[in-house]
């Protein structure tokens, strides 16, 4: 069976959609397909892949419109006759056709003050218990596919990366600051420098995630919580007061 | 184009890959104090190491206080066939403890035991719960500790830039010439010392587990160059990969599944890896379904199951079944823990094989088994170094991780990788440290080099037609699978060497869409020099070892020989193209031996060693 495929071919400077039409197979996914057509139709079309299994968060793009996992999305989600629309990541800059470049996700990841562990037990261990550190593994399940920051409207829409940090480094902190052994305190520059305020809960972020991390609840709103106790917020004034929290 | 004005960037020390070998090597170098350059294919992140998923093997005797760095050497030792470089398996025992624990100061957090120490699992071919893990993503917690380490040591990063090949001065290493993915712009590195830490080249077999990264670039950069390969008939075909739907065939499913209590079954319903165990691990391995239960359940006493033998047992045992016409509906055998863990257990344990399943074959993995076949999973062999420093026959040229050689022997033993990466990262950069410091005078760039490099590297993009990248490397990767597969005959090795000399030719006539920015075609037809040198000297040594031993199986030759203990395969670039010679091992210092050979009981209860 032949399907069709609509897909962003460009640059920084212009570009354009370009169909292709390429015979599918059961089982296969969206990537298999831009590499059908790299083969047979645009071998320079530009795409990122590495595990082709959902591990690396390499593969990111916009499929219809919503942003996704290239390898992990197949194509019979869609209907048979459905020209399926592939484009590059909206909230950074292309590089080109699905190439979008992400340095800035990178730069941020050196602003955060990394973990100050205590000394290690005198049997020369540290000891850190299952229970204490389950809600940390949550966050540290993230493949920096930065979908989230793609679907955040605070970066997406606003173009506000002066004053966000954004989600996947809101759990980057939710991680550090929940480390049972960390002896730093991240608070104030969570509110100061990387902007918790920002982030008023629409939990876009977490809808998008490949790897189900409760993003916004478990990792955003316990860090806002924390901020709270220190500062005010009011989104999380008024989210204490319609939850009834506290 | 003038090539004296190539973008220009120098380092005392250039890292080329970001995987764990690479990462490890960078951190140590720059703490070393050495200006220290990094460069990989990819982004930050994404190398292979992010795939891992079993675990980290390090013999600290956490779950199991039997434990103790001996008894790891001896299950490396004898995995490995007794092939392995016996200095590089006892420093990987020794030090693996201390590298896993200097992690978790980095900031892995390993799933914990109920003292809340590091937790350990059970693997193939580990006598002890050994492998240190976070569920079934540990390659992921360990490349991302490295990599959140790594951005605060002032370690230049250069992200999505390939290595085309090494720049010589009389011989010993004067830089590196590579390529931004981004724009096709080429860039000099000059360094003191280049390390290679560019993984494999599973990329040549159309079945794998590995990403379009492994097309075996170190092996072919230091091969060009004139270093040593090693070893490099023993490819790894892992037990367990995907079978169904096609385009996913290969992908891998954890031996942790197999760990964890999972049992492989054939289109009969019989347990059939019963009928496999070799005489080696007979008295070592449970031979009734009750003793195999017994030992899941924790009985102390209770000797393995059968389907934890190593991992060349049971990939020849999964075929063998195939072949006899007892193989699952799409070719493979049955993967199955539903009917041994509760649901709750597996998606604790192993929870991105439940998501690969759900949402790759629409399978739930606790409700009914998965289908699994052998799929080429990684390289025992590589680039020839120097036990103790890492360093090649080139003087500044060191290797580590996957794609140097000896450390694994004849066979691998499953989470003795991610623990190599480190060991022997860290090694790594202490070799180069000590390299750079003893270096009397600069090593001077020769421009010739760069120019030749560069051509051989825009002629792809200059023709006007030739052949296209992608489809050739298809039928690289179909002779592979045929003709230097599971198991291997003299007649088909020299066969698929026939078929290797035609690709090759067309390899020099590939041609890519003439803009060189982000242009995956010309990409590809670069990888491919490599994967030639990669295939055609899997090819050449696995000719050349007429025995079967670990994950070399040769059909024509059965069984061990007792010569094939002496020698290893080594490959070397000479004026009349590739050479695959025999080179004899030295005898191993009696203190090891003696303790390869030693009973578990002798070894058992000794405390670890540093
Ligand atoms: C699916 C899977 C599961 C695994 N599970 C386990 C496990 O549980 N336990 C275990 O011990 N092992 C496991 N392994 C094996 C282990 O993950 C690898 O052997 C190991 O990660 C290799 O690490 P490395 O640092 O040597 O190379 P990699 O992590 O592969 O890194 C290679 C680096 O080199 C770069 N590179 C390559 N060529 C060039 C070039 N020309 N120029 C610039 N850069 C280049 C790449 O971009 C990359 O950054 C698994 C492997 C796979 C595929
Ligand atoms: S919940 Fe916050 S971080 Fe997530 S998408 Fe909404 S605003 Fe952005
Ligand atoms: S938090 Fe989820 S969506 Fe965001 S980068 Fe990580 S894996 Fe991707
Ligand atoms: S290719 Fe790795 S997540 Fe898609």
């Amino acid at each position: 069976m032949d399907r069709k495929f609509k897909v962003w071919r460009g640059n920084k400077k212009s570009g354009e959609f370009i169909s292709y039409s390429v015979a599918v197979e059961q089982g296969m996914v969206v990537l298999d397909a831009v590499h059908r057509i790299q083969t047979e139709h645009a071998s320079d079309l530009a795409v990122r892949w590495n595990c082709k299994a959902g591990k690396c968060g390499s593969c990111s793009v916009e499929i219809n419109g919503k942003p996704k996992l290239a390898c992990m999305t197949r194509l019979n989600d869609y209907r048979e006759d459905e020209e399926i629309t592939i484009q590059p990541i909206k909230a950074f800059p292309i590089i080109k056709d699905l190439v979008a470049d992400f340095s800035w996700n990178y730069e941020q990841n050196k602003r955060i003050q990394p973990l100050k562990i205590r000394a290690r037990d005198k049997d020369g261990n540290h000891r850190m218990f299952q229970r204490d550190v389950e809600r940390i593994q949550e966050f540290r399940k993230c493949i920096e596919c930065f979908l989230c920051q793609d679907v955040c409207h605070v970066l997406r829409d606003h173009n506000k990366k002066d004053k966000f940090i954004g989600p996947r480094f809101m759990i980057r902190l939710a991680s550090l600051e929940m480390h049972p052994l960390d002896e730093a305190d991240r608070i104030p520059a969570i509110k100061e420098e990387f902007g918790a305020g920002m982030c008023n809960i629409t939990r876009c972020c977490t809808d998008v995630c490949p790897e189900h991390i409760q993003i916004t609840d478990n990792g955003i709103i316990p860090l806002k919580e924390r901020v709270v106790d220190k500062y005010y917020d009011p989104v999380m004034w008024l989210y204490r007061k319609i939850f009834k929290r506290n | 184009m003038d090539f004296s004005d190539i973008q220009t960037v120098e380092h005392d020390v250039l890292v080329v890959g970001a995987g764990g070998a690479g990462i490890r090597a960078a951190v140590e170098c720059a703490q070393n104090g050495l200006n220290t350059g990094m460069i990989s294919k990819s982004l930050l992140g994404k190398a292979h190491t992010v795939m891992a998923e079993g675990g980290v093997a390090a013999a600290m005797g956490n779950v199991d206080s039997r434990d103790n760095w001996k008894i790891h050497f001896r299950d490396t030792m004898r995995g490995g066939k007794f092939l392995n470089q016996w200095r590089m398996a006892e420093l990987h025992a020794k030090q693996a403890p201390e590298r896993v624990r200097e992690l978790e100061e980095w900031g892995a957090v390993f799933d914990r035991t109920e003292n809340g120490l590091i937790n350990q699992r059970n693997f193939g071919g580990h006598r002890y719960p050994r492998l240190a893990h976070v569920g079934d993503r540990t390659g992921l917690e360990i490349l991302r500790t490295l990599q959140d380490f790594c951005i605060h040591k002032g370690i230049h990063t250069h992200m999505e830039c390939t290595g085309l090949d090494l720049v010589l001065d009389n011989g010993r290493v004067a830089g590196l010439v590579g390529y931004w993915r981004e724009t096709g712009r080429f860039i000099l590195f000059k360094a003191k010392a280049v390390i290679f830490a560019t993984g494999g080249g599973g990329k040549a077999w159309r079945i794998t587990s590995n990403s379009w990264e492994y097309s075996g670039d170190g092996l072919g950069m230091a091969y060009r160059a004139g270093a040593e390969l090693i070893d490099m008939e023993f490819t790894q075909f892992h037990p367990t990969g995907m079978v169904w739907p096609p385009s996913v065939r290969g992908i891998l499913v954890t031996e942790g599944v197999r760990g964890d209590g999972g049992i492989l079954k054939n289109s009969d319903g019989k347990r059939f890896m019963f009928d496999y165990i070799p005489k080696i691990f007979a008295s070592e391995t449970a031979d009734t379904v009750e003793e195999a239960n017994l030992w899941l359940s924790g009985d102390r006493d209770a000797r393995r199951p059968p389907e934890l033998l190593t991992r060349d047992v049971v990939a020849r045992a999964i075929k063998a079944e195939v072949e006899a016409g007892r193989g699952s509906p799409n070719g493979g055998v049955f993967l199955d823990i539903a009917s041994q863990q509760s649901a709750e257990f597996i998606k604790r344990k192993l929870p991105s094989m439940y998501h690969q399943f759900k949402e790759l074959a629409v399978i739930d993995i606790t409700e009914v088994p998965m289908e699994v076949g052998p799929t080429l999973h990684y390289f025992m062999g590589g680039i020839r170094v120097d036990s103790n420093s890492q360093e090649t026959n080139i003087p500044g040229l060191f290797a580590c991780g996957e794609c140097a050689g000896g450390m694994h022997g004849a066979n691998r033993l499953g989470g003795n990788s991610l623990s190599d990466l480190l060991v022997f990262g860290k090694l790594a950069g202490d070799g180069v440290t000590n390299y750079i410091n003893n270096l009397s005078n600069k090593p001077q760039i020769n421009n010739l080099k760069i120019k030749e490099i560069i051509t051989s590297a825009t002629d792809i993009l200059n023709r006007d037609e030739g052949i296209n990248p992608f489809v050739l490397h298809e039928k690289l990767q179909e002779t592979m699978q045929k003709y230097v597969g599971i198991v291997r005959t003299g007649d088909e090795l020299q066969l698929g060497l026939e078929k290797l000399e035609k690709i090759k030719e067309d390899v020099g006539r590939v041609y890519a869409h003439a803009s060189p920015q982000y242009n995956p075609g010309w990409n590809e037809a670069l990888d491919l020099k490599n994967l030639m040198v990669t295939a055609e000297a899997v090819t050449k040594a696995a000719f050349l070892r007429e025995e079967s031993r670990g994950a070399h199986t040769r059909l024509d030759f059965e069984g061990e020989s007792e010569e094939g203990m002496k020698y290893n395969v080594v490959i070397r670039n000479t004026s009349s193209g590739m050479v695959a010679e025999k080179r004899h091992r030295e005898e191993p210092p009696k203190e090891l031996s003696d303790i390869a050979f030693a009973t578990l009981s002798e070894l058992e209860g000794e405390s670890s060693g540093s």
